[in-house]
């Protein structure tokens, strides 16, 4: 019998195996950054040991930190200290780091494939869900908690049952104004919040071939939504090409080496999943959520539906705080704020979207605006191609590099009771600031709202 | 690791589906760079309005509801992969998580933390919600040697699936540490013949 993409990287990873069950895998990649590490290098020092392969570990600080004035020290104590304290254990463990002022900080999953770092065929792990990102390179990429950041640390290796494989193919082609952010909501609208659970997931089907990587990287950024452990895509033509010539990537005769082994990297024709689902890509609308949790999603043009009899209380929970109820329509919501950022849709290939929408338009006066680049890459190459003063100029504010107000760690905060059109990855309830209203949207989807002052169906606008 | 074996206690009921790390704890308390202290904030937007007050309709705000179990709607722990919500939990005093369903991540957060998390049936997970509804003290026996959960008023008795070297590292308060440093020789020969 064929074996699976996931299996075959899997496979090559195990070191040994538990009696019971457990597989001990080994970890190619380790990303850290400043928010679940401390205690993790704290447990190093306890125990007196080094970190086992400091040259398989790259840092950055992204979650904490201000996106205005990163020149200057952080003003807020804790994250100031906390920063510092990543700094000092990098220094300490020699590990790498691509603190704030260097020219390759930003987003842990943004960096990671931006340098190359990322390749096909590796396992990578960070202390982070949305590790999965890293999967759109054919990786298996998943995020852990701190004992395990330890753990990689202190051995290069994780104690791991093995998920089940699930394949999801998106067939067709898209509607025009659809893009892979719609892509994700809609699968993540039809499985749930929890569909997902147990699971690995190959994305496969020519819809999702004929996505670039930056949108590769945003469907299976949020393969966590729906609780799987982590998502991937069989790398191919479109894969190599982006890796080719990164920093970290491969040179020379090791590139020949390495790329004869991606090419191997697929799901045998006669593989079998544990679960397989098709969805048919002309069925995807512009996606909006509605709810406190990614699955509560639906099409622009839908009605919020009525709760189901079992689980009503914390459906309607999730209605309460949006202010919201069943029957309602997005369409014409009117909203204050916009941000355009995080792991899921802060790249390049966003910004110049959302840059070539808003050019020579202005954001409604009523609407607050930000756009927050997913590393100093990113913003460094905005800045070349313009893309900055296009912005700005439609009245968004162009920050730099972090996590922003994904998370609400920093000074980035959406206000209570409002609502807010994010490209990020999650609404739950005071995710972007206590109180703050979230709905999640692709970033033509965000912009558009932003120019009109309240939600829109982009399809009609372009 | 605190070592865990039967714990016999009243419980924290919460009813609510989908409960995220996010809500268990809130981004703007992962600043620490240590472990303790956590509990203080857990549930933090649903236990205290912004001004510190608490509200009074949050079960943990109740004085009738305590002890060292919470049991709680399905997709418990679903989100941000942040171990600081295990912390929140351990530093509040539970012990033991029930649900219907758990995230992967928090289930093995819980697991690294001394915390022992429970899938049973809706079915039963429902009966333990309608007894303490009835009765407020209503006890619960988990025995993890035996891997059962009693109701102690019904004497109603639930069994449960636990992976065997979890068992043994909770039972003993082991660590998964321990146990790859162990492999060392292992680890290395592997890493001789990889290729990545
Ligand atoms: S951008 Fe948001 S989701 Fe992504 S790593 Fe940062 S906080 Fe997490």
């Amino acid at each position: 019998m064929g074996k699976t993409l996931f299996d075959k990287i899997w496979d090559a990873h195990v070191v040994d195996q538990v009696e019971g069950g457990l597989d001990v895998l080994y970890i190619d990649k380790h990303l850290i950054h400043e928010v679940t590490s401390p205690q993790a290098f704290q447990g190093l020092r306890d125990r007196n040991i080094p970190v086992a392969r400091p040259d398989r570990t790259v840092a950055t600080a992204d979650h904490n930190v201000p996106t205005k004035d990163q020149h200057l020290p952080i003003r807020e104590e804790l994250s100031r200290l906390q920063v510092k304290t990543l700094t000092d254990n990098c220094k300490e463990f020699g590990v790498t780091l691509y603190g704030l002022g260097h020219p390759y900080q930003g987003i842990v999953h943004v960096i990671g494939p931006e340098l190359g770092i990322t390749q096909p065929g590796m396992t990578i792990v960070c202390g982070d869900s949305h590790t999965s990102t890293h999967g759109a390179f054919g990786t298996i990429a998943f995020g852990i908690g701190t004992s395990q950041v330890e753990q990689v640390l202190a051995t290069q290796c994780l104690l791991l049952s093995k998920p089940k494989r699930m394949r999801i193919s998106v067939d067709g082609e898209l509607q025009k104004g659809v893009l892979a952010k719609d892509i994700i909501l809609h699968i993540i609208s039809k499985l749930t919040a929890a569909g997902g659970t147990g699971y690995f997931i190959e994305y496969a089907g020519d819809a999702i071939r004929s996505l670039s990587m930056e949108g590769r990287m945003t469907v299976c950024n949020m393969s966590i939504e729906m609780g799987a452990r982590g998502g991937m895509i069989a790398p191919d033509q479109t894969t190599f090409e982006y890796v080719k010539d990164r920093e970290q990537a491969p040179k020379g005769q090791d590139w020949d080496n390495a790329l004869g082994y991606w090419q191997t990297l697929y799901s045998d024709e006669d593989a079998v999943f544990d679960r397989e689902l098709n969805f048919r890509a002309n069925d995807i609308e512009p996606m909006v959520t509605y709810g406190t949790n990614p699955g509560m999603g639906m099409g622009i043009q839908g009605s919020i539906p009525k709760p189901a009899e079992n689980g009503s209380d914390s459906f309607n929970k999730a209605l309460n705080y949006m202010g919201l109820k069943a029957g309602d329509k997005l369409v014409g919501h009117p909203i204050s704020h916009v941000f355009i950022g995080s792991c899921t849709n802060s790249r390049i290939e966003d910004l110049r979207l959302v840059a070539s929408y808003v050019k020579g338009k202005q954001i409604a006066p009523t609407i607050t605006a930000m756009v927050v680049p997913g590393s100093q890459q990113v913003r460094a190459q905005a800045v070349k191609e313009g893309l900055d003063k296009i912005l700005t100029d439609a009245g968004f504010d162009f920050r730099e590099a972090g996590c922003s107000a994904c998370l609400g760690m920093n000074e980035d905060k959406i206000p209570a009771g409002k609502y807010c059109v994010s490209t990020s990855n999650r609404n739950y309830e005071g995710r972007q600031g206590p109180g703050a209203r979230t709905i999640l949207a692709s970033p033509l989807m965000a912009a558009a709202s932003a120019i009109e002052g309240k939600i829109v169906d982009v399809r009609e606008l372009i | 690791m605190k070592k865990l074996n039967e714990v016999t206690s009243t419980v924290i009921p919460l009813p609510i589906e989908d409960v995220d790390t996010d809500q268990i704890i809130p981004a703007r308390f992962l600043k620490a760079t240590t472990k303790d202290g956590f509990g203080e904030n857990l549930f933090r937007d649903w236990r205290y309005h912004p001004d510190g007050s608490p509200k009074q309709d949050f079960v943990l705000n109740n004085p009738i509801y305590r002890g060292e179990i919470l049991v709680a709607g399905k997709n418990f722990g679903c989100g941000s992969s942040r171990e600081h919500a295990a912390w929140a939990i351990q530093d509040y005093g539970i012990r033991v998580v029930i649900s219907s369903f758990f995230a992967d991540i928090f289930k093995g957060n819980a697991l690294n933390n001394g915390i022992l998390p429970i899938t049973v049936p809706e079915v039963f997970l429902n009966r333990i919600f309608q007894e303490v509804e009835k009765d407020p003290n209503a006890e619960l026996t988990v025995s993890l040697q035996d891997q059962t959960i009693k109701i102690i008023n019904t004497d109603e008795v639930q069994s449960f699936e636990i992976d065997p070297y979890k068992k043994m590292c909770l039972l003993n308060g082991y660590d998964d540490i321990d146990y790859l440093l162990s492999l060392s020789p292992k680890i290395k020969a592997f890493e001789a013949n990889h290729l990545q």
